[in-house]
């Protein structure tokens, strides 16, 4: 066998991917003992860019790679007006904004009229520029998304994007890496988001406090890119600050053709260099944890974090059996906030709104498994739901396959492209204490606009089923999955 | 750019209690709609101090014996959530120099560092003392010694560690590191150049 002689492959003692892209893109060690850590690709957003355009203007710093630097507007924009001026004035002035920083600064953007834009962690998979064995940062903390190409992507703050725009590196210490095995095979009408909900579950939501975790294992060999992002998407809510799968030819075929991805010969030596960049065989990981897919019933969560979540077939936690002072406590806190009662199963819970979206489970097979199954079924009475594709190209991919007349017709409202309810910074929110049915990837109190809205998270599938009954369901029942 | 070198942050505290704090708790997002990131400090845990009509609610933050605290105590896995640096720049704004609490997540930590924000962890038991005497007398004095790692509060002193290189940063004044990745620059350039994908 042939192989592409980099430097990592020159060591003799197996590594892990992200040990090879830590050392393919590590500069130097800084006087702290962190390391100057080269960012490949720098993705940014409205939201919180601008104050880090202002220090750089400050500084009198020019961007030093603009053209590994691209931005898209998906925060803020409303979902149901297209022509600017926005009727929030100050939407309408982050965007402004945007475009100035980008104008000035010669960086590429993904406004509405390239017809490419969206959710930052959905364009940058789509147009190619997400790839193997890189390192990508964003002012977001589910940049961690990208993982899913066998890339190292770190959320960042506003701070370290002025770094990044300065200086095209980032200060940070080596993460540990928890490689996550998920063995065996997922049962019908359990999903990406359901694996994700239930590792985050076992593992706990500051689990991954110092990791980058690994997911392997038949379940992601198996998985389809849009299903390894949605999983990678979650890993911070586990603590994790990144998470990857290795590269492999599913990640190759979805790449191939893309925009941004090499083509010609270059096509052939990149994909020679992505796969020097899978983990080496018999590396070692700072801890392994092993799950079985069979464990894996569909999930949902009932408290205020995305760690609080049971399967479909079990009941709320009661706060009286459990004595663990902690636990006692953190339940007593979610369940008065979520008004769900102790011991009750969740089953049949009455539903407010029904969204489906966001960078978790807002692409075109999310839409696709959703019509499949919505088709000539109505949302039940009462209900507000809303489906909001995650980019531009997403929503023509399911307009052309007639996704979006389905959904309309089974009564989804079937908007235009952004984050939307998933974070309601723009006018898409819950009101009051509404209880919504969600695909995103936060249910923290407020995370959807109301201060008392509440947010029980599921996979796109369970959304529906919840939508159609009007309270939390099986999704396996309702649409006779199996 | 010489920056000040944080050595400890000396002043009155405050415990806002509970686990799991999230960013969406500390900003809500709907005050995230703004350019700059003055004024961010009035909104501090906006949602959990304040009714719809804009009246308190009974929250620490809200009581006058603890107006003027410049050190923030709280529970487990604090910072958890976004990586909206809105979070720090709120508790900053807002009058805080110094967080405890028994950890942080990850990405907030790193973004308080580069504030100049130490944050320090202690345990349980011991943030309950400083609590308690904090309670006791509002007007007791705390001493946040990031050099020493430790919190000294009337009479009292527990242990209280700011992770190494943190603390390396803070207590040399390199907590900014812009200075330091702007000398790397051209180090930067030849990483780069091994890395075909940055071809412009
Ligand atoms: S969809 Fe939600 S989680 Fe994703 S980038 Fe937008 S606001 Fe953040």
């Amino acid at each position: 066998m042939t192989r592409f002689c980099y430097a990592h492959s020159l060591s003799l003692m197996p590594k892990s991917l992200f040990e090879k892209v830590w050392d393919a893109h590590a500069v130097r060690t800084l006087a702290n003992g962190q390391t100057q850590l080269l960012i490949g690709t720098h993705l940014i957003h409205e939201v919180t860019s601008p104050q880090a355009f202002g220090m750089l203007r400050d500084l009198k710093l020019k961007v030093a790679m603009p053209h590994r630097t691209f931005a898209t507007v998906d925060h803020i924009i409303p979902t149901d007006q297209l022509v600017e001026p926005y009727k929030d004035p100050l939407a309408q002035a982050m965007m402004d904004e945007l475009r100035r920083s980008c104008a000035e600064f010669g960086i590429t953007f993904f406004d509405r009229a390239t017809g490419k834009q969206g959710i930052v962690h959905i364009v940058g998979p789509e147009q190619g520029i997400t790839q193997p064995g890189t390192t990508i940062a964003c002012g977001d903390s589910h940049t961690s998304t990208h993982g899913a190409f066998g890339a190292i992507a770190f959320g960042i703050g506003t701070t370290q994007i002025r770094d990044v725009l300065a200086t095209q590196t980032i200060a940070l210490g080596k993460l540990k890496v928890r490689r996550i095995n998920v063995t065996g095979k997922l049962r019908p009408g359990v999903y990406a988001k359901d694996v994700i909900l239930h590792i985050i579950r076992v593992l706990g939501v500051n689990g991954g406090t110092g990791f980058a975790y690994e997911y392997g294992g038949e379940v992601f060999d198996r998985m389809t890119m849009e299903e390894r992002m949605t999983v990678c998407n979650m890993s911070i809510e586990g603590g994790a600050r990144a998470g990857y799968v290795n590269p492999d030819e599913t990640t190759f075929a979805y790449l191939k053709g893309r925009p941004y991805s090499p083509t010609g010969a270059a096509w052939d030596a990149a994909v020679a260099r992505w796969k020097s960049f899978a983990s080496d065989p018999g590396c070692r990981f700072d801890d392994v944890v092993n799950i079985a897919a069979a464990d894996i019933a569909p999930t949902v969560t009932w408290g205020i974090n995305p760690g609080q979540g049971i399967a479909i077939t079990e009941s709320i936690p009661d706060p009286a059996k459990t004595t663990a002072v902690d636990e006692k406590a953190s339940i007593e806190e979610a369940l008065a906030y979520m008004k769900l009662k102790p011991g009750a199963p969740i089953k049949g819970t009455k539903i407010d709104v029904a969204f489906i979206g966001s960078c978790t489970n807002g692409r075109l097979s999310d839409f696709q498994e959703v019509a499949r199954f919505v088709k000539g079924r109505k949302v039940a009475k009462g209900v507000k739901a809303i489906a909001v594709p995650g980019s531009q190209i997403v929503a023509l991919q399911c307009e052309k396959l007639g996704l979006d007349k389905i959904l309309a017709e089974a009564g989804f409202e079937w908007r235009a492209a952004g984050c939307s309810m998933c974070l309601a910074m723009n006018p898409d929110k819950l009101i009051g204490d509404q209880l919504c049915a969600s695909s995103s990837n936060r249910n923290f109190k407020g995370r959807q606009g109301s201060p008392t809205g509440r947010t029980l998270l599921m996979s796109p599938l369970m959304v529906a089923a919840a939508a159609v009954t009007g309270s939390v369901a099986d999704a396996r029942e309702v649409f006779a999955v199996n | 750019m010489a920056l000040a070198k944080i050595t400890s942050i000396t002043g009155r505290a405050v415990c806002v209690p509970g686990n799991d704090i999230d960013t969406d708790r500390i900003i809500p997002a709907r005050f995230m709609k703004c350019v700059t990131f003055d004024g961010l400090g009035e909104f501090l845990f906006h949602d959990v101090r304040k009714h719809a009509d804009g009246s308190d609610k009974p929250h620490p933050l809200n009581e006058a014996r603890f107006k003027g605290a410049t050190i923030l105590l709280s529970g487990a896995n604090f910072g958890c959530g976004s990586s909206r640096e809105h979070a720090p720049q709120a508790i900053q704004k807002y009058g805080f120099k110094a967080v405890v609490a028994e950890n942080f997540a990850e990405i907030f930590f790193g973004n308080c560092t580069t504030l100049g924000i130490p944050c320090f962890e202690a345990s349980r038991e011991d943030i309950a003392k400083i609590a308690a005497a904090v309670e006791k007398d509002p007007k007791v004095e705390v001493v946040a010694d990031v050099a020493n790692q430790e919190i000294r509060f009337g009479g009292e002193s527990v242990k209280a560690v700011v992770r190494a290189s943190s603390r390396d940063a803070l207590i040399n004044g390199r907590w900014d590191a812009i200075g330091e990745l702007l000398d790397g620059v051209g180090a930067m350039k030849s990483t780069a150049a091994k890395l075909p994908y940055l071809a412009a």
